[in-house]
């Protein structure tokens, strides 16, 4: 809401405070300000003239030669603006004036005629065009007839005003007006500020002799209340009046429109006037629209309404959707004369439902959405007639035609000086506590400390204890309670075992040589069911499409981290980075039923891509690229950090190469997978040749033991052998390895792939493996007899389970 | 014989001189003090002389035995010394060369924010509680004292599954989960870090996924200069022990009051500049006392507990510090900007 401070100055003392101290004021102890417009740039030299000649230029077309009395001299002046006539008052920038922007007037000639000075357009003045009235946006502005000659142009069109903007809460509907905001502003000072009371004369006749009120739902239109005015005059309104709607970023129109505007500025309640010989009847009924009830706006477009809806109708045809928008075929005219002016009460739910339904959301249905003083419905009509008496030239006729259901009662809220004190950690007195209900300008009794609040409903946001405790905490001051710390039961605090241990991961990870990444949980569909972990059964109900999404690349929670790292990649990769090494720690999401409509199981994973090179050490020739078996390297290392063994089986996973997956598991259960990126996807995505790994952190931290007893450190030498085993090419080394390790027992400790050969030599479709193995007995010394034994039965073991034998 | 004595000495004594290597002078010890050595040979022969000759020429050989032997371990030494020279000489490199680069990873900028504010909290006996991503309209509204058709839900464009099911729009549902598990009777200190959503465009400001941090304390007689204690503090520690706080009144539907908590801007000292937009002051976070609804809606009678909630953006936060323009750098995850975050 933008506040016009030559306005609220006439509704409250503000002087002694610069615009910026009061902006603070109410900042610290209400509304936030959002913004402070101090009139900068302003015209100088700009005064009324009186347009004493017009004639058509004598060398071009489209220019006029006007002579212009500014008060002291009359001035020849060349205008373009197709809208001047002789007898116009006007905005004239006489020589050495200077507009907004630097531009300077001088004395100059025009296709050859002398031209001191310009006449001056609204816009040329610095009004922005979407607030100039209509009939002045393509020429020059117009004052009134009476405007005196010689008079400050930017004094009389307010331009020097300054503006505050306020950025108003839900619960501070009350501030969406001028009164609220200084009822607010009074507060806040200590000043003094009511709301005046409208008066006009009223003539004998009627409104109801005119027109009769009926409401068909008293819950969803409590009140509504017709107006009756007649003889109007519809004119341009007064300056003032157009400047103050101007100021608060409202276009002028006509003055019925504006007048209907201004009190919704200054009431902040919504007015609505129809032309009451257009209305089609004498009777005003609201009602419920029928389903598919049809209505022509004042946007003219016809809208289909639905049993949601509630219309203003004339007994049989709607007028308006309710403090939504009016109807085409009542709107106000140049040749309107009699009008019938609604104030209303709808309830909030009914008009949010018609403007988001008809995506209509205006000043007006914005107010009636948020709430409205009960107090102050009829009397905002009366605030309009005064207005319409004064600038319509209208009669007005005696009451209002009207149903009435609301309930105008104030609340009453109850606390206790040493409640505030509790709750707030403050000392205040009792007194204090009045003065402040006093600067609010709340009603109270209070005995013995002890205080009932009449609420007025203005404020209706208040209705308990704690909004009470806020009203006068703000008045208080924030910036007075004082520091402490709670005195509550004392915690520990700490991490627990799953936390510390996930940040143990990511600083392992980041010591591996992984950098941490976050990225989206919201995907494509395709992205997000690729490369889903076989222990997780996603692909059996698909990835959760949210319901309105902004776009189809945010549009699925993912099953797998591992697309939008590889879109990383891609990223990356594109702008020239060429070694590539991330991790994420975050969660997937699995559906466990098939309609989508239970919330999904939320599996945190750490899962990491790496391509290019691992080691690039070139003057010492040392190079080597990422493959399998350094990711696998850092997947084993994490394993080891956890204190877990991981086994590794080759496998498959959608999106993943199949000769290059292993599914990862641990203690029997499966907990993940790496491997080579597909390289058809690696081609579609312009990666490099890339290797990832996902893990199930879950299941991980459940497989985790803290607690480790001590293992004494072996006092006795180790015996070291080493075994080259040929081979089929397919038999795997973890399976050997499996094999030795389980022919050893319990004297072997150790077991290392240290050769892998194939080649010359060698039988073709045969490989070699070599073997160093460690024996150890931590209770004795170990003798050459018994490391032959375990020896030859290893080597008979590998030989009946793989066909291995002993290389020559 | 004793010139014989005499002679071998001059003699072995030059060949010492005389030797280039160590090989060299071994030869000389084996040639002179071996046991087939012409000075044994010259102990042998002492037979023939006289007892009165006998110790004299015994005492010679063994001086000049002692003499030789002396004279090849200096030099064994000098040659070795200067072996040792050459050698380091040769060993000599260029220590301006690049050394064998171990690869390093560090964690997301944001992941460092919230384990710094993480801390802090612990470090005042909070916890760190987590929740479900995708949440009940329960929890994440109605819980939270807000309502279908609540007007203040529009202030929060939501990201909805079904009608039920949604991306949480804040990380307040794990303070209401939280709470409920307490039955209304145990105290709770807790905060809440996690990712939320919005249904926003993607801009420099605005992002669809961020991060938020919130927390929650509710007990017997807490109070809101309690709050204003924890959140000095946690700004101090956070941003300096010259920055001051200020509370301004806000509205949160979970909270009542609710406030904003502004930090007095670092870069002008609060005299005002182009980074507080001239006001002094730099909103950091919202907060308030929780809502006598959130506490009876969690099993809590309001009377007799009360609570203060607070809830913060590390993107804002790293985006101060940091002086950072755009909140999408931090899910485009481009390594240049990254890196300059690694640093511990």
């Amino acid at each position: 809401m933008l506040i016009s401070l030559n306005w609220l100055k006439e509704l409250v003392d503000i002087s002694g405070l610069t615009t910026n101290e009061l902006a603070e004021i109410i900042t610290k102890t209400g509304i936030e300000v959002d913004g402070v417009y101090e009139p900068e740039d302003l015209p100088k030299n700009v005064v009324v003239g009186n347009v004493l000649s017009c004639e058509q230029h004598p060398n071009a077309d489209k220019l006029s030669l006007c002579q212009v009395d500014v008060g002291e001299e009359t001035l020849q002046i060349v205008c373009g603006a197709p809208n001047i006539r002789a007898g116009q008052k006007v905005a004239v920038a006489v020589p050495g004036a200077v507009l907004p922007g630097g531009f300077k007037i001088k004395k100059t000639k025009l296709r050859g005629e002398e031209s001191s000075g310009m006449v001056c357009s609204l816009q040329e003045l610095g009004v922005k065009e979407e607030d100039v009235p209509e009939a002045f946006v393509d020429g020059i502005f117009v004052f009134p007839e009476e405007t005196e000659v010689g008079a400050d142009a930017v004094q009389l069109l307010n331009l020097d005003d300054s503006i505050i903007e306020l950025d108003v809460t839900p619960n501070r509907a009350d501030a969406l007006s001028m009164a609220g905001v200084a009822y607010e502003t009074a507060a806040a000072l200590d000043r003094s500020y009511e709301l005046e009371t409208p008066s006009y004369e009223e003539v004998k006749e009627k409104a109801t002799d005119h027109v009769s009120v009926k409401i068909e739902d008293a819950e969803a239109n409590p009140y509504y209340g017709a107006f009756v005015i007649k003889d109007v005059e519809v004119k341009e309104s007064p300056l003032w009046l157009k400047n103050r709607l101007m100021a608060a970023g409202t276009r002028p129109i006509n003055n019925v429109v504006d007048i209907t505007n201004y009190v919704l500025l200054e009431y902040g309640q919504p007015l609505h006037a129809f032309d009451l010989d257009r209305f089609g009847s004498d009777k005003v009924v609201t009602r419920f629209a029928e389903e598919g009830e049809e209505i022509r706006t004042l946007d003219d477009k016809v809208r289909t309404l639905s049993s949601n809806h509630l219309v203003i109708t004339n007994g049989e045809k709607a007028h308006a959707i309710a403090g939504v928008m009016g109807g085409a075929d009542s709107e106000v005219q140049e040749d309107t004369t009699t009008i019938l002016l609604e104030a209303a009460y709808f309830s909030p739910r009914v008009v949010r439902e018609g403007a988001k339904d008809h995506e209509l959301r205006s000043e007006a249905s914005v107010r009636f959405e948020k709430g409205l003083d009960v107090n102050r419905v009829a009397q905002a009509g009366e605030r309009a007639c005064e207005l319409f008496e004064n600038y319509a030239g209208a009669t007005i006729l005696k009451g209002v035609a009207e149903e009435d259901h609301l309930d105008r009662e104030e609340k009453e809220v109850r606390m206790e000086t040493e409640q505030l004190n509790n709750r707030l950690g403050t000392d205040m007195s009792t007194d204090e506590v009045k003065d402040i209900l006093r600067r609010l300008q709340f009603g109270y009794e209070e005995k013995k400390d002890v205080f009932d609040v009449q609420v007025p409903t203005r404020r209706f946001d208040i209705t308990i204890f704690e909004d009470m405790l806020e009203e006068v905490a703000r008045i208080y001051g924030y910036d007075r309670l004082p520091y402490t710390l709670p005195n509550s039961s004392q915690q520990a605090g700490g991490l627990t075992q799953a936390q510390h241990l996930k940040r143990e991961v990511k600083t392992y990870l980041e010591g591996a040589g992984l950098s941490e990444t976050i990225t989206y949980s919201l995907t494509d569909k395709t992205a997000a069911e690729q490369m889903i972990s076989p222990e997780l059964k996603g692909e059996a109900n698909g990835a959760i499409r949210l319901a309105m999404p902004m776009s189809e690349d945010h549009s699925h929670l993912r099953l797998s981290m591992l697309p939008e790292l590889l879109r990383t990649h891609r990223y990356n990769t594109a702008r020239q980075q060429q070694n590539l090494a991330y991790y994420e720690l975050g969660k997937v999401f699995i559906s466990e039923d098939e309609a989508h409509q239970e919330q999904p199981k939320e599996v945190v994973r750490a899962a990491g891509a790496v391509s290019g090179n691992w080691v690039s050490h070139l003057w010492q020739q040392e190079k080597k690229e990422v493959d399998f078996y350094v990711v696998k390297g850092i997947v084993e290392g994490l394993a080891e950090r956890m204190g877990l063994t991981f086994t590794y089986v080759k496998g498959e996973v959608n999106g993943m190469h199949p000769g290059r997956t292993a599914i990862v598991h641990c203690e029997g259960e499966t907990v993940g997978f790496m491997g080579q990126v597909h390289p058809r996807y690696q081609k579609d995505w312009d990666l490099k040749e890339t290797y990832v790994f996902d893990l199930n952190m879950d299941l991980l931290l459940e497989l985790y033991e803290k607690e480790e007893t001590f293992a004494k450190i072996p006092k006795y030498p180790s015996v070291s052998r080493d075994i080259a085993l040929v081979v089929e090419e397919e038999v795997s080394a973890g399976d050997i390895e499996a094999t030795i390790r389980e022919a050893g027992a319990p004297l072997i400790k150790q077991v290392k792939v240290f050769d892998v050969y194939q080649g010359e030599h060698m039988e073709s479709g045969k490989k070699s493996l070599a073997f160093n193995l460690l024996y150890l007995d931590p209770e004795r010394t170990l003798k050459d007899k018994e490391v032959e034994e375990a020896h030859k039965s290893i080597l008979e073991a590998v030989a009946s389970k793989h066909g291995a034998s002993l290389r020559e | 014989m004793k010139e014989r004595l005499q002679e071998l000495e001059t003699e072995a004594l030059g060949k010492v001189e005389k030797s280039g290597t160590i090989d060299e002078l071994k030869q000389v010890r084996v040639e002179y003090l071996g046991k087939k050595g012409p000075i044994t040979e010259v102990l042998r022969g002492m037979g023939k002389l006289s007892k009165e000759e006998r110790p004299v020429i015994g005492q010679l050989a063994n001086d000049v035995r002692e003499k030789i032997s002396d004279a090849i371990d200096e030099k064994q030494t000098k040659l070795e010394d200067e072996a040792l020279e050459e050698q380091l000489k040769e060993e000599s490199i260029d220590v301006t060369l690049p050394g064998r680069p171990v690869q390093v990873g560090g964690p997301h900028l944001l992941t460092s924010i919230i384990e710094e504010i993480e801390d802090l909290f612990l470090g005042m006996g909070f916890e760190i509680k987590e929740g479900p991503e995708v949440e009940t309209d329960y929890y994440n509204f109605e819980a939270l004292n807000l309502p279908k058709g609540h007007p203040a839900r529009d202030m929060q464009d939501t990201f909805y599954i079904t009608e039920e099911l949604l991306m949480r729009t804040h990380t307040s549902p794990v303070q209401a989960r939280t709470m409920g598990q307490k039955n209304g009777t145990e105290p709770v200190k807790m905060i809440c870090p996690g990712k939320v959503y919005r249904r926003d465009t993607d801009d420099a400001t605005h992002s669809h996924q961020f991060t938020q941090i919130e927390g929650l304390l509710v007990d017997e007689n807490v109070r809101m200069s309690d709050l204003k204690g924890v959140l000095q503090t946690f700004a101090q520690k956070m941003f300096g022990a010259e920055r001051e706080i200020r509370l301004r009144p806000s509205f949160f539907p979970f909270t009542e009051p609710s406030v904003e908590m502004d930090i007095s801007c670092k870069m002008c000292g609060g005299e005002g500049c182009s980074v507080c937009k001239g006001t002094g002051w730099i909103e950091i976070l919202g907060a308030g006392m929780v809502h006598p609804n959130v506490l009876e809606m969690a099993g809590y009678d309001s009377e007799k507990y009360s609570g203060f909630a607070f809830g913060m953006g590390p993107e804002r936060i790293a985006m101060l510090k940091h002086g950072i323009d755009d909140i999408r750098h931090f899910y485009t995850n481009d390594v240049r900007f990254l890196s300059q975050y690694h640093k511990a």
